[in-house]
């Protein structure tokens, strides 16, 4: 597909970004006054604890929740014309595979929708099969699968098509540590080889640190960014990195923004 | 075969039950007779008695399975005391008018699904339609049909369809609301059109819950099929009536069965596809 982000510009640009939930019990301001610019090739980690917002502006930028103010452009679109567009994969925190299709006829989900010919869809599906190690689980269905291998299947699927923009919501969320682990380097790997631009939901500090290039630290209530962090740590990055002193500087100051975040409510 | 032996009990017992209801409802027959004739009747001569009567008022089992066997096996396939020829009228209607009631009920389904104004006024009248007594229904029908010049089938399939599209709506609408907001969510980021959703996502899922209202709907069908025949001229419902009429007591004891039968085929035969559907969808419990 063509490269259609230009080499200038911001990928996701956000300007005061707010969004308020209309509730039974009153409103509720799950994103404040948020802004942020994510530029291409980046690797940026949204952590905070429940409530904080990361989780909606996730979906703010994949245009599945609109926000109530501000000014959000994706590749130089409203978020809505970027999805109409296909500019991004999403990968949901459940692996959320269709039951009734084997994995490969899960990865050519989007592919089918999106008009691929068949020559190409197999290509393509065989390429992501390859570059999240289930070779030959193909013909598989979800059910036979492990937890960990049906998340890569449908990080799989976000791949498929080539989109520039990975959204990942807590991908690994509900996996143990071990496949975490191995999760983490893969992605990373994956990450270095396509160049894409990745926004990534998570829970776990160490993963965040580990993970990217630039950490947004926010906390609830309302839902805001309390920090930015630029990792000084390098591209290449093996798993005992997170013994390094560089490592756990980044995290302790990730530590100190979420404190900071709940002191500010208290 | 551990699992045979609660069965066998069970059947036994039911059978010693019918037996005993046999003797006890047919005996005052026999005494009827026997005062008439003016002499006696031993126990022993009493049991046997109740148990050979032309028309009994509860025939016993083997008068069941020997009508039973006569009317499947006795008869000439066309001729009109055959069990297995009415059965096939009765089968006809049943799937003619199962395949309508199924289609009518998909579609309905899905107009309530995508279209706000079907959601609020179809499922009133579909449930008030299932309130109306069939029996009320039938003959009026039947008349309008006849004086359409329709065959009488069309008659039958009519009220198959009537009674089996209301599970299927009801189902397939379930069915068709089934797939949690994720997988949605992730059908808008590929920006799918409501039929592209549809398609790949809604039908595919509702499939367990269709084939649970199939059960249900082949079930209402046949009786609806059953009560469609009582006034014509061939079927199990036209052949039960007769032996009301007559009072062929076995003859209706005989036929009950042949549909009860039926039924059980019909559900199994279901039961059979939706195994190998699952079981190739890779949905197999």
């Amino acid at each position: 597909m063509k490269d259609t982000t230009q080499n200038a510009g911001p990928v996701i640009e956000a300007r005061g970004v707010g969004l308020t939930f209309e509730t039974g019990d009153g409103p509720v301001h799950a994103l404040k006054d948020v802004t942020l610019t994510i530029s291409k090739g980046e690797f940026v980690s949204f952590i905070g604890p429940s409530g904080c917002g990361k989780t909606t502006f996730l979906r703010a930028i994949a245009a599945l929740e609109v926000p109530s103010e501000g000014h959000l452009t994706v590749n130089g679109m409203t978020p809505d014309q970027a999805r109409r567009s296909r500019a991004y994969g999403y990968v949901f925190q459940a692996a959320g595979l269709f039951p009734w299709r084997t994995i490969a006829g899960n990865i050519r989900l989007p592919l089918e929708i999106m008009g691929f010919s068949r020559a190409e869809q197999v290509e393509r599906v065989h390429n992501v099969l390859q570059l999240v190690d289930l070779e030959g689980f193909g013909k598989k269905f979800p059910w036979q699968l492990s937890g960990g291998m049906q998340q890569r299947a449908s990080i799989a699927r976000a791949l498929a098509f080539d989109a520039h923009l990975l959204l990942m919501d807590e991908p690994f969320g509900a996996l143990d540590e071990i496949v975490r682990d191995h999760l983490n380097e893969e992605l990373l790997k994956l990450w270095a080889r396509t160049g894409k631009t990745i926004g990534f939901v998570t829970h776990s500090i160490p993963e965040a640190v580990y993970l990217s290039t630039r950490i947004v630290v926010m906390s609830p209530r309302p839902g805001r960014i309390t920090d930015v962090i630029e990792s000084p740590l390098p591209r290449e990055r093996p798993l005992d990195i997170r013994d390094s002193k560089a490592f756990i500087d980044v995290a302790h100051r990730v530590r100190e923004g979420l404190r900071a975040g709940r002191s500010d409510e208290e | 075969m551990k699992s045979a032996l609660p069965v066998v009990v069970v059947v036994v017992v039911i059978i010693a039950l019918w037996y005993g209801g046999a003797a006890w409802l047919n005996s005052p027959w026999v005494h009827d007779q026997a005062a008439r004739a003016g002499h006696e009747v031993s126990l022993p001569d009493l049991l046997v008695a109740t148990m050979q009567q032309d028309r009994p008022v509860l025939p016993a089992p083997h008068q069941v399975i020997a009508g039973l066997y006569d009317g499947i096996t006795g008869q000439a396939i066309s001729s009109k005391r055959s069990l297995v020829y009415h059965a096939w009228v009765t089968l006809s209607g049943t799937v003619f008018g199962f395949v309508i009631g199924t289609v009518l009920g998909i579609a309905l389904a899905v107009g309530i699904v995508h279209n706000k104004a079907m959601d609020l006024s179809v499922m009133p009248w579909a449930i008030a339609s299932q309130m109306i007594p069939i029996i009320a229904i039938a003959p009026m029908l039947a008349v309008v049909m006849n004086s359409l010049g329709a065959q009488p089938i069309v008659t039958k399939a009519i009220i198959s369809a009537y009674l089996s599209f209301f599970p299927v709506v009801v189902g397939m609408v379930k069915g068709l609301r089934s797939p949690d907001q994720m997988q949605l969510d992730l059908l808008r980021t590929y920006n799918a059109s409501a039929n592209t959703t549809l398609w790949s996502l809604r039908l595919p899922a509702s499939v367990p819950y269709l084939f649970t209202s199939l059960k249900v709907g082949i079930a209402a069908a046949l009786v609806g099929a059953i009560v469609g025949e009582l006034n014509q001229a061939a079927g199990i419902g036209a052949r039960l009536l007769s032996g009301s009429y007559y009072g062929q007591t076995v003859q209706i004891w005989a036929t009950l069965f042949m549909a009860a039968t039926m039924a059980a085929v019909l559900v199994m035969a279901i039961e059979r596809i939706e195994g190998v559907t699952l079981r190739r969808m890779g949905m197999a419990r």
